[in-house]
């Protein structure tokens, strides 16, 4: 019997990843060695091309590695999503127009075979945790970019996922829409207690969210520093103002210059 | 009700531009009748008479408008095979003949689309039949339907089918290809995000078709189908002609054409474009529920 409580969670040893395109073979991920421990909201920032949405990609099984292993949850990602260990929200919110808010919570629970009973009970408790009750028929079009990607991540978490995977969710938002988001994200997690994967562009995000920041840097794709917080799990948004946050933002800023001095 | 004043703005204008050409058309029938008969015809003469014959190069809007009324109302409430005497439709009403086509049509038409979405699934689901099929699909379309439409019914007349099914099976054969078109679209409209987004739920094939590429592609679905139902009436009605069929709008245009009856001809035209419009915006009408129901009102 393993030991699930210190074993990490996903866990990446020498990863390497290169796709071959028309222009020949690109590098996208080299020599990615990470581990995540359970509960742990780690971010991985860095520049486009920097290989962080393709890693968080290997971890849900959409891409394949060229070389090295990657472990979730103590199994192969394939077996990993097949057992559905994972939600993960996309850069858009992607919800079908033509199912109402509900409607699209439902979707993962329909497919997973849930009772209809079920489904409702948990469409009403997710749509609660990301603060989209009375919203339930509502169409798509009819809410805002930010209540769309509100729901989206309710969608992610109606069924019982440790691991939450998120792409830039917040990529497309403005800076105020994003702040309340982003404190509302940390609510969620401390009452789901979630292991989340956050990728990101956005260092002040970064900071604000993780307990460990990943800095990568492109051509090829690697890992430059990785940032383990000082900062309580407890945090008002005011904490941005800190000298701990400056100075770990600094850090990140550094991290990703350096990066860049390689080229 | 803001889009009726440029319809009607069109149609007044079609039909000055017909009654316009009704006088050349005309004249010259008009004028070796007068010139028989040792008269000089006036202007206005020539015109009433260009507008009144009975078989007229080209029929005036009025009297395809009577012939219309006649071979429909007053056929079947007064006429002597009508409805309202012998509780069958008459056989010189084009409420019968449209109806003999109209049967056709709906079956060829629910066959053919049918065919397409099945055709449509299996492309978009299996490699093989999205390599060969589509160049089939499209080779099928490239051959005039007028050389193949009797070589289909000589065919099936052969092995003792005949009537109905012939005609709907050309029906089909023009139907079922917009379909395929509309909907392999339709099918592959989904984005790569939303099929990865199945992906993390380890979705089945079956959970994807039924809950992300049908839905996807209704708006393709309801598209193609109105292409399709008038496909299908032109196959029904080219199915008419070559067999000498005695009932059926075909039927109507290719007897007109061996008596001069242009009137006659002309009136079965418009009968068939006035079903083809109400078939069309009948789909319309089944679109625009469906699709407000769904929440994709257009």
């Amino acid at each position: 019997m393993r030991d699930t409580a210190s074993a990490p969670v996903i866990s990446a040893k020498g990863l390497n990843l290169t796709f071959q395109t028309n222009d020949g073979p690109v590098h996208a991920l080299k020599d990615v060695t990470l581990d995540i421990g359970r509960g742990e909201f780690v971010s991985f920032i860095g520049p486009s091309g920097c290989g962080k949405t393709t890693f968080l990609r290997v971890i849900a099984d959409l891409e394949h590695p060229t070389s090295g292993t990657i472990s979730v949850n103590g199994m192969s990602p394939e077996a990993a999503r097949r057992a559905r260990a994972y939600g993960y929200v996309f850069q858009a919110a992607g919800l079908y127009p033509w199912r109402t808010i509900a409607g699209n919570v439902k979707l993962p629970l329909e497919i997973m075979g849930y009772s209809k009973a079920e489904q409702d009970a948990r469409v009403e408790k997710v749509l609660e945790l990301v603060e989209l009750s009375g919203f339930e028929r509502k169409f798509p079009w009819q809410l805002s970019g930010g209540m769309q990607q509100r729901a989206s991540i309710a969608r992610a978490l109606a069924f019982d996922a440790d691991i939450l995977l998120m792409d830039e969710p917040f990529g497309a938002l403005d800076e105020i829409v994003r702040d309340r988001l982003n404190e509302q994200l940390l609510e969620l997690w401390a009452r789901t207690e979630k292991t989340i994967g956050f990728v990101t562009h956005s260092i002040p995000e970064a900071v604000y969210l993780s307990t460990k920041i990943v800095v990568m840097s492109p051509r090829p794709g690697r890992i430059t520093d990785i940032i383990d917080s000082p900062l309580p799990r407890a945090r008002p948004l005011d904490i941005r103002d800190s000298p701990e946050f400056i100075e770990i933002a600094h850090r990140v800023r550094e991290g990703l210059r350096a990066g860049h001095l390689d080229d | 009700m803001r889009n009726l004043l440029p319809v009607l703005s069109v149609v007044a204008a079609l039909l000055a531009l017909w009654y316009a050409a009704v006088v050349p058309m005309n004249a010259q029938w008009a004028q070796d009748q007068a010139r028989r008969a040792g008269q000089e015809l006036s202007f206005a003469a020539l015109v009433t008479d260009t507008m009144n014959q009975q078989r007229p190069r080209l029929p005036a809007p009025h009297q395809v408008a009577q012939e219309l009324w006649n071979s429909t109302v007053v056929e079947e409430m007064t006429g002597r095979r009508g409805f309202m005497n012998t509780g069958t439709l008459s056989n010189r009403s084009l409420i019968y003949h449209g109806w003999v086509t109209l049967s056709a049509t709906l079956l060829g038409f629910a066959i053919g689309s049918g065919l397409g979405i099945a055709l449509a699934v299996g492309i978009v689901h299996n490699r093989a039949m999205d390599a060969s099929v589509m160049p089939w699909a499209i080779a099928s379309q490239t051959i005039p339907i007028l050389a193949i439409a009797p070589m289909i019914i000589v065919v099936l007349n052969a092995v003792g089918i005949t009537g109905l099914v012939p005609k709907a099976i050309i029906s089909t054969y023009l139907s079922f290809f917009p379909v395929v078109v509309g909907m392999v679209k339709g099918l592959r409209a989904p984005d790569q995000m939303q099929l990865d987004l199945m992906k993390t739920y380890s979705a089945s094939g079956r959970q994807v078709f039924a809950k992300l590429r049908w839905p996807s592609a209704m708006p393709y679905l309801f598209a193609s189908l109105k292409v399709a139902i008038a496909a299908a009436l032109v196959g029904a009605i080219v199915a008419e002609l070559p067999t000498g069929a005695v009932a059926g709008l075909g039927a109507r245009l290719l007897s007109g054409s061996y008596y001069g009856q242009t009137v006659q001809i002309w009136s079965a035209l418009f009968a068939a474009a006035i079903l083809a419009a109400s078939m069309v915006a009948l789909i319309g009408l089944i679109q625009r529920v469906t699709l407000r129901r769904m929440g994709m009102a257009t």
